[in-house]
């Protein structure tokens, strides 16, 4: 096992993929003193900004004790192992991982677990904007893996999706699931609005309030409950949108029936023989 | 001034039928010269390297309003492809629309000298012409788009073709343009009405003029004002199944126009326009009816459009095409109408091994250049970055000059696409000489650049020197050797000057902007007519269009007497 403990109170943002189980365990004490990163414009050693503890070598595992908010790209590109971290961190916390798990113990900034493709990503605390979505201009989301979040999101969660599960058990902020192609979002608590625009395939399940419905939205029954994964299930009943009909898209909205009354306008559509509300007369 | 020796080098200069003799190069003041004192000249030894005219690129989008937005849409295409800044060189990025610096460098780099940015709408000539004095080493000129252009459809409406001549001459004159483009001609126009010309005898609403007589009429016109280079067209229906037809219909329509032996045309980024089917999943190649064509006929030289399995951003000035694209993979896109002018639309596009449309075309671009015999009339180029970045040009050479590159690539991609590709019946390997001709001194013939493009005693001393030792290097096995070494080359010499040596740019000079300045014996009259018209239908009036010479840090005109 490897320990990191910050020397100082950043205050200039640090770049390094190299804070990874990956790249760490294979080396030495002296080597991963060692290793290059940048501080602001200047190049440092790990052993300049960290104090490094190396013990049990066999073990692939890499904990980080401190603030870590002004710190970038931690388990980026990390393909297996363990990378325990136990305060806040910045942007791009794994970004583009393949495979072991991260565990953070304290808020993350930015897309946090941006473009993954495997592994898992679990956050006790709050993430921040584009959790999962990939960085500017790319249409390259999340293409595998888990990512739970315990505390709050911002917005754009999960956007450009194409596999994988995002679990979030606090509030989400706008556009969550913003142009998702496939995989699965489920927010248990209330979800800000704009959930699903432009997605065309994929399902996001919103267990608790959803601030307003986009009307590109088209409601297609009531479900008792919903999958989430293989052995967990969303209890119900939830309201069943398909959309975005804007991009002709076939992604399903689930939302809950008994946290959001003023949704019940819709169900008058699921009754037969009705036409905007009105009864038709035949 | 510098003076140069080039030593014990292997040449090739296809223009001067120089085919890998071993020979000294003396350059002086910028020039080719017969000899130079040896004890004062700087030498280089190019003892077992290869000795080329510097690369012309006939056509690649390097400058304008369409490469500025391209780049401003895709953040993506930077990030993951950025250039350092060097004591000598400027930062940079971009993988398939790079910054105006690092065009220049990565030219020079390859050992391009000159390079054509094919499609200016005239309107943006000004923003044109500031991104080419950004780009530096390199000599670059621009084509305006003049086949939409309303006066021109306007002309060819009563027709009047002197009168158009002289219009078209003060066009070229004001926006500093070197050759006229022609693209899906008639279809942009009838794009701001939404509709398209699917053959050459659709007639474009409201003008009632046919594509046939714009190109006919343009052909006509370049020939009174006597320009270096021909039309340089972008056929209709371009990037549609079944659209080799149209390509040939075109190429025909100019027949009778070309005299002794002259050329009459150019179809640029011929690959997309020699589709064969009905529909995408029937797409076949059509690569063999237009070689039989060009093989049989003088008038006519093409350009590959050669694709690279990439990632890259399309962007023409063809605003239908450019829709189809849109709708044919839904990435983020644009598309504008330029004015009374033209349109453009730009897509990011991904072409994959896999996809069996993606290798068709990657097999056509290479039928073509392949089963044309004459190298003077097919030239490389990728129609940067349409079909790929021009940086992949080498790879492109690579497939050219070895059947084995060809079987490697093939055997990775997509299988029906392989079992109907004609190339694993050619057996054509070109050699070093016809390299030369396909990336040198064919398109500088074709564009009429006398001092480029050879090696003669006064020309351009834009000279490329690659490490490449034509008597032991068998390019057909050691492609990558090959490949490796046209990537970066040892030298590369413009206007007398190592700007590069061994692919780090060690002088950073400015290039020219060629364009050519057409003397009429009577100049185009701008009478009031003209300047109401600009001031209805243009957000610019008719004084402030031109653009003055001094807006070209380095200006190179070429004058030609035009026949009106």
């Amino acid at each position: 096992m490897i320990q990191l403990r910050p020397k100082k109170m950043f205050t200039l943002p640090i770049t390094s993929e190299l804070i990874n189980p990956d790249v760490l365990t294979s080396k030495t004490l002296g080597e991963i003193e060692k290793t290059k990163l940048w501080e602001g414009n200047k190049q440092k050693t790990l052993g300049e900004l960290f104090r490094i503890d190396k013990t049990n070598e066999a073990e692939p595992m890499l904990s980080v004790v401190g603030d870590m908010s002004k710190v970038r790209r931690i388990g980026a590109y990390m393909k297996a192992g363990d990378l325990v971290i136990h305060g806040n961190v910045g942007t791009h916390l794994g970004e583009e991982m393949k495979g072991g798990k991260i565990t953070v113990h304290g808020n993350t900034e930015g897309w946090a677990g941006s473009m993954m493709a495997g592994g898992s990503i679990e956050i006790h605390g709050n993430a921040s904007d584009y959790l999962a979505a990939p960085y500017r201009g790319s249409a390259k989301g999340m293409r595998g893996g888990t990512i739970v979040v315990h505390g709050n999101v911002g917005n754009e969660a999960g956007a450009h999706m194409t596999r994988g599960i995002i679990k979030v058990y606090g509030n989400v902020g706008q556009f969550a699931g913003f142009r998702m192609r496939d995989g699965t979002i489920y927010i248990e608590g209330n979800c800000m609005s704009r959930a699903g625009a432009c997605m065309v395939g994929g399902k996001i399940i919103v267990a608790g309030f959803l601030e307003s419905m986009l009307p590109t939205f088209t409601i297609d029954n009531i479900r008792p409950k919903v999958k989430i994964e293989e052995d967990q299930s969303a209890m119900g009943p939830f309201y069943v949108f398909l959309g975005d009909l804007v991009e002709q898209g076939d992604g399903k909205l689930y939302v809950s029936k008994d946290r959001n009354p003023q949704l019940s306008i819709f169900e008058k559509f699921l009754q037969g023989d009705m036409f905007y509300g009105q009864k038709v007369e035949r | 001034m510098t003076e140069l020796l080039i030593q014990n080098g292997s040449v090739y200069d296809p223009i001067n039928r120089i085919n890998g003799e071993k020979m000294d190069i003396a350059v002086k003041d910028g020039k080719i010269v017969a000899s130079v004192s040896e004890t004062r000249a700087k030498k280089i030894n190019a003892l077992g390297m290869i000795v080329m005219p510097g690369g012309v690129d006939i056509h690649t989008h390097i400058a304008g309003s369409e490469v500025n937005t391209g780049r401003l849409i895709r953040p993506e295409d930077h990030y993951r492809d950025f250039e350092r800044k060097t004591t000598m060189t400027r930062s940079g990025v971009g993988h398939s629309v790079p910054s105006t610096f690092t065009t220049g460098y990565r030219y020079a780099r390859m050992g391009y000298t000159t390079v054509m940015n094919p499609s200016m709408a005239p309107l943006e000539a000004k923003h044109t012409h500031e991104e080419l004095n950004d780009i530096p080493i390199v000599d670059k000129a621009t084509y305006p788009l003049v086949g939409d252009w309303w006066f021109v459809l306007e002309y060819l409406k009563r027709p009047n073709i002197k009168e158009l001549a002289r219009h078209v001459a003060w066009m070229m004159t004001s926006t500093k343009g070197y050759a006229l483009k022609i693209v899906n001609p008639g279809g942009l126009e009838a794009w701001g009405s939404g509709s398209n010309m699917h053959s050459l005898e659709d007639q474009i609403p409201y003008f009632c003029v046919t594509p046939r007589e714009i190109i006919r009429g343009l052909c006509k016109v370049n020939k009174l004002l006597n320009l270096p280079h021909t039309i340089h067209v972008h056929t209709n229906n371009l990037g549609t199944p079944g659209n080799y037809v149209t390509a040939l219909e075109t190429m025909r329509s100019v027949e009778d126009l070309a005299e002794n032996d002259n050329h009459a045309i150019h179809i640029t980024h011929c690959q997309f326009s020699a589709f064969k089917g009905d529909d995408w999943r029937t797409l076949e190649s059509g690569a063999e009816e237009v070689a039989n064509y060009v093989n049989c006929h003088s008038h006519v030289t093409l350009d590959m459009g050669q694709i690279v399995f990439t990632s890259t951003t399309t962007m023409t000035a063809d605003g239908p095409f450019q829709y189809n694209l849109y709708r044919l993979t839904g990435n983020k896109w644009v598309n504008q109408d330029v004015e009374t002018e033209t349109s453009t639309g730009i897509v990011p596009f991904r072409y994959r091994r896999r996809n069996y449309v993606h290798a068709t075309q990657w097999s056509i671009g290479l039928e073509l250049a392949l089963l044309i015999k004459d190298p003077w009339k097919i030239f490389l180029t990728t129609d940067h970055p349409n079909a790929g970045p021009f940086t992949s040009y080498p790879r492109i050479i690579g497939w050219l000059m070895s059947k084995k590159a060809r079987e490697a690539t093939m055997k990775r991609m997509n299988p029906r696409a392989r079992s109907r590709s004609l190339l694993s019946s050619i057996a054509r390997e070109l050699g070093i000489y016809e390299i030369a001709i396909m990336t040198r001194a064919g398109q500088a013939k074709a564009l009429g650049l006398k001092d480029k493009g050879h090696l003669a005693v006064g020309a351009d001393a834009d000279i490329a020197i690659y490490s490449i030792d034509a008597s032991r290097t068998d390019p057909s096995r050691d492609y990558k050797t090959v490949r490796k070494a046209l990537k970066r080359a040892a030298y590369t010499i413009k206007n007398g000057e190592i700007v590069s040596k061994d692919g780090e740019i060690t002088r950073n000079v400015k290039g020219a902007t060629l364009w050519t300045n057409i003397k009429t014996s009577e100049p185009c009259e701008i009478d009031e007519d003209m300047k109401a018209r600009f001031r209805d239908y243009w957000t610019v009036e008719c004084e402030n269009y031109p653009v003055a010479e001094h807006y070209l840090e380095i200006s190179k005109p070429i004058t030609v007497k035009a026949e009106v």
